[in-house]
């Protein structure tokens, strides 16, 4: 699907009132992000990388992501929040081993690293994994469809989706302080919204006969 | 970043103003000097209690495991900055339907979770007070609706709450101190819906300002309520109990993790707790415990000692037991026009019908629906949750401005099965990570059914197509401390003190005996209200 909002780019707006300095200051350390080394070994960055490709592609025609960089700083720091699964380890260690199940999951089905198989190839790997029909004897020590629900998309999506990249994409109004909205009804915008480019027409001003 | 390396801001006779940048406020200091009451949790329980407890005289120190932010300054408008906000330390989940934590439902801040809630402030039906005598379900809580009817008033004045003149369920009740707020474009689905259908809907009633009061702004409709308020229009303890508290001369401990409560001879002493990297010792003539349904049955349990081998106030067995929390499921679908969810607080409109009617019903309890108004990444788990991934999870987020849904607060019964337990795990206090085990039970399979139903027909009438429904989110935590009327069930009396020890109390959603079918904040604070009442009556009767 095209993107429906082109024109539209949440970052014309960090200098308006939509924007205050605590967040302008932490979307810029995000996008500066850069991916820390000596966390993952190059075989598990170059999985990773391929996963996060395969799960969260960036938009096309839109600046790249620091998604990678977010997620990789969450492995460093063994960040929680606040819940694990009882079948799981740490978001560190769950994701190393993790990697490299992949890794080896892989090499069972197609004899290649992941990070050099084709698309089809990579979804046919990470499909195996979310359905929990794997190979490997890796995941003995990683329940492979707990490990995909509760770690590989949380971790991937929220980092993906904390990109202005992917808010623009999206029609999101992002940041929103000390500016909020106005028109906030169905079918009105403020200037400061995403402007949609459709075929259609939304079907009509906001109902005033509904209080 | 880990408490460990932040530093405490309420420190040498003043304490943040939050509502100004860089501001700071006096705040009296105890030292470890021993205090009336020392208070743990700082959140809707807590905090208002704080403010009850030293507005009737008493010496209060109210200390919090969590940040003392000035939302003005410190409160990007960004979801995973602000993931801040939320309790995310190391907990185990377990049973058949494991638990979200954090963010779903735990805050560690000043305030607690109060600085990130929706705002929703419904009263309970007044049959849930007597759910065991009156509805055949559940246990019957020791308290009168009719009492309660007045604490409810107390807590939305304090709060400003903007709400509708007239209430259609329910015993009468005054109209809400501010006006209800417009309604957004997602609320304005619910309405039609709930009008096709023949059933009566609202305004909600939110704790959010549709008009200035004192310092505070009204709401500018950021819809970042989620991710904290940073405009102050959000009233939470934050920003109205705990200034109130201050000015009454309580002080207020941040960055302050309470680790061990020690206990002689049959009463409390004091609490131990971790702040700046040493563990400290506060001395109190009286401790409440106001932790939320997790960490107050694991403070309790942790401070076991030879005389309670079992933990604190525990004699009944059921500290930690009869977890509970909300059913949230909901149902999405997508609209022709722009909706666009992310403007204004989610939830402007409710509907309580399902909370009053009972006919019909082939399980106990209620619940409510009102319309949620997920943020971009918020939204992007909820889709992928569908088992969206890759091209096609960008492609249905490019939808995101024409998706619209709804969703439930219901019941869950209490089961002891679901519970609270610590670990052999340590985390990085060195206290026992908790374990939490959870499964719903039969009647929440039913109640479910139900509400996915009902919510899908209430959609598919204003003409919302593509819908889907996501079955497994819950919200709130309440129980593992109930109260009641017999020792030998439940932890404390209707007066949050606990049965075992006089001079130990509990304050906060732990105390629920039943659940309802609404968001619990309202009814912790005037059960807090109420509490700092009777403290204080106790108190002139020498009964303390």
């Amino acid at each position: 699907m095209a993107d429906p909002y082109p024109t539209y780019d949440v970052l014309a707006k960090r200098d308006s009132a939509s924007w205050d300095d605590t967040t302008r200051a932490v979307v810029d350390r995000r996008l500066s992000l850069k991916v820390p080394e000596g966390v993952l070994s190059d075989t598990q960055l170059a999985t990773l990388r391929m996963v996060k490709a395969r799960v969260c592609p960036d938009p096309e025609g839109r600046p790249p992501t620091t998604t990678l960089a977010m997620v990789v700083q969450r492995i460093e720091e063994d960040s929680t929040e606040g819940f694990r699964h009882h079948e799981l380890p740490r978001t560190s260690d769950a994701w190393r081993r993790g990697l490299d199940a992949i890794e080896a999951e892989a090499q069972l089905r197609f004899g290649s690293p992941f990070a050099d198989l084709d698309g089809g190839q990579a979804d046919a790997v990470l499909r195996s994994i979310e359905d929990g029909d794997v190979r490997a004897p890796e995941w003995e020590s990683l329940p492979p469809s707990t490990f995909w629900t509760w770690r590989v998309i949380p971790d991937l999506v929220s980092c993906h989706w904390s990109q202005p990249s992917l808010w623009s994409a999206m029609g999101f109004g992002g940041p929103a302080s000390p500016r909020g909205y106005v028109r906030i009804a169905e079918n009105r915008r403020d200037p400061w919204e995403a402007l949609e480019e459709r075929s259609t027409s939304p079907t009509g001003w906001p109902r005033h006969h509904v209080r | 970043m880990s408490a460990e390396a932040q530093a405490p801001r309420a420190l040498n006779g003043q304490a943040p103003d939050v509502f100004t940048p860089g501001g700071w406020v006096p705040m009296r200091e105890y030292g470890e000097e021993e205090v009336d009451f020392l208070i743990v949790g700082t959140g809707a329980g807590g905090g208002t209690l704080a403010c009850k407890l030293a507005e009737a005289g008493f010496s209060v120190v109210a200390m919090d495991a969590g940040a003392y932010w000035r939302p003005l300054e410190d409160f990007a408008s960004d979801e995973h900055e602000q993931g801040k906000l939320y309790w995310n330390d190391d907990r185990i989940v377990d049973g058949d339907n494991p638990l979200k934590l954090g963010a779903n439902n735990s805050g560690k801040a000043v305030g607690g979770s109060t600085v990130h809630y929706m705002m929703v402030s419904l009263r309970f039906r007044p049959e849930w007070f007597k759910s065991r005598s009156k509805l055949g379900y559940g246990v019957d809580w020791p308290l009168d609706w009719r009492e309660m009817w007045t604490y409810y008033r107390e807590v939305e004045e304090a709060l400003s709450i903007s709400g509708p003149v007239t209430y259609p369920w329910g015993p009468k009740r005054p109209r809400y101190p501010y006006r209800a707020h417009p309604l957004n474009g997602p609320a304005r689905y619910l309405v039609e819906g709930a009008e096709k259908l023949g059933i009566q809907w609202t305004e909600t009633p939110i704790a959010t300002l549709s008009a200035p009061r004192g310092k505070a702004h009204p709401c500018v409709y950021r819809g970042f309520c989620m991710a904290g308020c940073s405009t102050n229009a959000k009233q939470s303890a934050l920003n109205t109990w705990l200034p109130r508290a201050l000015s009454a001369g309580a002080e207020i401990r941040d960055l302050a993790m309470a680790g061990r409560i020690e206990s002689r001879e049959g009463r409390v002493t004091g609490v131990h707790y971790r702040r700046e990297g040493e563990w400290r010792f506060q001395k109190a003539k009286n401790v409440v415990v106001a932790g939320y349904a997790v960490e107050t049955p694991r403070l309790l349990l942790n401070s076991a000692s030879p005389e309670c081998p079992d933990g604190l106030a525990n004699s009944s067995g059921l500290v930690g037991k009869n977890l509970m929390v909300h059913l949230n499921q909901s149902v999405f679908g997508r609209t022709q026009d722009d909706a666009r969810f992310y403007k204004a607080p989610p939830s402007l409109a409710v509907s309580e019908h399902w909370n009053y009617e009972d006919a019909g019903k082939d399980y106990h309890g209620g619940w409510c629906y009102m319309p949620p108004g997920p943020l971009a990444a918020s939204w992007a788990r909820l889709v992928a949750g569908k088992g969206l991934w890759g091209q096609d999870l960008l492609d249905e987020m490019h939808r995101y401005n024409n998706a619209v849904g709804l969703k439930m607060v219901g019941e869950v019964l209490p089961y002891e099965r679901n519970q609270v337990t610590l670990t052999d795990q340590a985390d990085e206090y060195g206290l026992p990570v908790p374990r939490i085990t959870f499964s719903y039970g039969e009647n929440e399979q039913a109640m479910i059914r139900h509400a996915l139903g009902f919510m899908d027909q209430a959609l598919d009438v204003v003409g919302i197509t593509d819908r889907w429904q996501n079955p497994d989110e819950t919200a709130h935590l309440l129980g593992t401390a109930r109260m009641g009327s017999d020792p030998a069930t439940s932890v404390v009396d209707a007066d949050c003190r606990s049965w075992d020890i006089p001079n130990l109390w509990i304050c906060d959603g732990s105390v629920f005996p039943t659940s309802g079918g609404v968001n619990p904040s309202l009814t912790i604070q005037a059960i807090a209200c109420r509490t700092g009442d009777r403290i204080a009556e106790l108190a002139r009767r020498g009964e303390l």
